[in-house]
């Protein structure tokens, strides 16, 4: 792991000198400045049961849904479609390095955006100047929902970067992996008739358990579930070791 | 790494894409310090091997070792121990040249404090001090790929492997990629790739001409030469009695064969070709005796070097043969 810091402030600094960072960012602020607008005038129409904090990060999918791809679908395919991949990594440098620089990179990205939106608490909480607005138990588990969740959703960005060298080809895999594990088991459980046979108990035990939804509600009520980190971590290992795999699988039949 | 090895050697490497054999049984050694060119037709294999030597791409069978250490099994160590800058010259578009070097410097594994002083003798060498702060994007296809070679030098490993250095120069940055090269003599061992063959000629200590996957000749040009044209060629402009040329010819060496070039021009002189498989000069011999026979009239002699192409297809077309052979018989 000698080259994963040169790797990543690399990574970084070339994050920082693109425009699509910029224009990910900005389009990425105007989408949550706007969806929390429209939540502080509900809130101020008429009292509501959940704290903003719960009910914003309630809303979390739709910019991972579109984020996620823009951040890491240059990662590795870029580097790939310039042949950079080449020169890469036929310096002394393992894939693991190089696939794990970059997830870090992305993800750093992927968690500075975030925090920025905990500038809408703080202006909230200094023009309203009402406790109840800034409730610090679910947003403080927001935060960490983003921040654990986060880690799958780059790291399956990340993977499938490394499965082509085109970047819209990348974003597109990544969208549709990214919406399945968000939505597919809710649809699976609601939509899928044969899963409420006695026999597929087991079965809609497992999708239950898969329920993004339900894992944001137990972190922003406060519970730090080590189970359903688990799911995330394992996930982002998972899709890592497959990036590394699918790197290496491109040198042997490239 | 033991200093006496050579620094590349490859036994029976073979490398295959599903049924298609890119390289075939493929063996050759170069020995340190030593420039080494690689010729071959397109999809001849050439950009194959020198992936397999970097550890880019793993052979399907055979054995590679680079300065003495296996590229299968030790491949970042073999990794340390070479520079590679490969086909087209990738380079990232929106880096200056110095943080580009830099960044490469780290990964290759020099120290920060020796890798500046080694930066500016890189930017000196490769003549890209004027252009150091440049966007790599904007800067023209000659300073680009001055930044690769820069970049396969910078750490000073004992092998170079180069895949098309000049491909796409005009002729003065041809030159001067040339002359960069040729600095490295002696000190590292350099395999450069090309089918422009004036350039490894000129460049090269020893070339290989590669052709199907397999070397179909190898050796120094003159070496090359000899062994697959086999033959001097002497061109002569001449005028008088061509019938009469023959005899006189045999007393100077009766090997010699005459072929009939452009026929007798408004002054009355034959263009002839002479060939004879004897490698020593005949030229004194030959401008003695026709300058001693009242018959002819001779206004020019000279020899001809068979030039590397002529060689390069001569060697393609004898492995084309053999390869049709083969078929033939099966």
């Amino acid at each position: 792991m000698k080259h994963y810091f040169t790797i990543l402030s690399h990574e970084l600094r070339m994050l920082l000198v693109s425009a699509s960072t910029y224009i990910t960012a900005v389009l990425f602020l105007a989408l949550m400045g706007y969806l929390f607008v429209i939540l502080i005038e509900m809130y101020t129409k008429s009292a509501q049961d959940t704290p903003p904090a719960a009910v914003y990060f309630q809303l979390f999918w739709l910019p991972v849904w579109f984020m996620v791809p823009l951040l890491t679908m240059r990662c590795l395919s870029e580097e790939r479609r310039l042949g950079t991949l080449e020169t890469l990594l036929t310096a002394p440098v393992t894939t693991a390095e190089v696939v794990l620089a970059k997830f870090s990179a992305a993800y750093l990205l992927y968690l500075a955006l975030w925090l920025s939106t905990g500038g809408f608490f703080l202006i909230l909480h200094r023009f309203a100047d009402d406790a109840q607005f800034l409730d610090s138990g679910p947003l403080l588990g927001g935060f960490v929902f983003i921040a654990v969740s986060g880690l799958m959703f780059v790291a399956i960005g990340v993977f499938a970067s490394s499965l082509s060298g085109n970047q819209a080809v990348a974003a597109i895999i990544s969208f549709v992996l990214i919406g399945l594990f968000v939505f597919g088991p809710w649809l699976a459980l609601n939509k899928i008739a044969f899963l409420n046979l006695e026999s597929m108990q087991g079965t809609r035990a497992a999708l239950d358990y898969l329920q993004v939804f339900h894992h944001l509600d137990d972190f922003t009520r406060g519970i730090l579930d080590t189970r359903e980190m688990l799911i995330y971590l394992s996930g982002t290992t998972l899709a890592l070791i497959f990036s590394v795999f699918s790197v290496e699988a491109k040198l042997l039949h490239s | 790494m033991s200093e006496t090895s050579p620094a590349i050697e490859v036994r029976n490497l073979v490398k295959t894409y599903g049924r298609i054999t890119a390289v075939n049984q493929v063996s050759f050694s170069v020995a340190r310090g030593e420039i080494i060119g690689f010729l071959g037709p397109n999809g001849a294999g050439k950009s194959t091997t020198m992936r397999i030597l970097t550890g880019y791409l793993p052979a399907t069978s055979g054995t590679a070792l680079v300065c003495g250490l296996s590229v299968a099994s030790q491949a970042d160590a073999v990794k340390r121990c070479i520079g590679y800058m490969p086909e087209n010259n990738p380079l990232p578009e929106d880096m200056r040249v110095s943080e580009y070097l830099f960044y490469r410097g780290r990964l290759k594994n020099l120290a920060r404090g020796r890798l500046s002083a080694r930066l500016d003798d890189v930017l000196e060498l490769c003549d890209l001090k004027r252009v150091r702060h440049r966007i790599i994007g904007t800067l023209s296809k000659g300073f680009r790929q001055r930044v690769g070679i820069a970049e396969a030098v910078l750490a000073e490993p004992p092998v170079i492997i180069m895949d098309e250095p000049t491909i796409g120069l005009d002729p003065h940055q041809i030159q001067l990629v040339r002359e960069l090269i040729g600095q490295l003599r002696g000190r590292m061992a350099v395999i450069i790739s090309s089918h422009i063959l004036p350039e490894i000629e000129l460049t090269c200590d020893r070339a290989l001409i590669i052709n199907q996957g397999r070397i179909v000749a190898a050796g120094t040009p003159a070496q090359l030469r000899r062994e697959v044209i086999g033959r001097s060629r002497y061109e002569l402009e001449l005028a008088g009695d061509a019938a009469a040329l023959p005899a006189l010819l045999a007393a100077v060496d009766p090997a010699l064969t005459v072929s009939p070039g452009a026929g007798p021009d408004a002054s009355g002189f034959h263009h002839l070709i002479l060939s004879t498989p004897r490698e020593d000069d005949l030229g004194e011999a030959l401008l003695g005796a026709l300058a001693a026979d009242g018959r002819f009239r001779l206004r020019s002699l000279s020899r001809t070097q068979p030039s590397l192409e002529e060689v390069f297809l001569a060697a393609t077309r004898r492995s084309w043969d053999t390869v049709d052979n083969a078929a033939g018989r099966k």
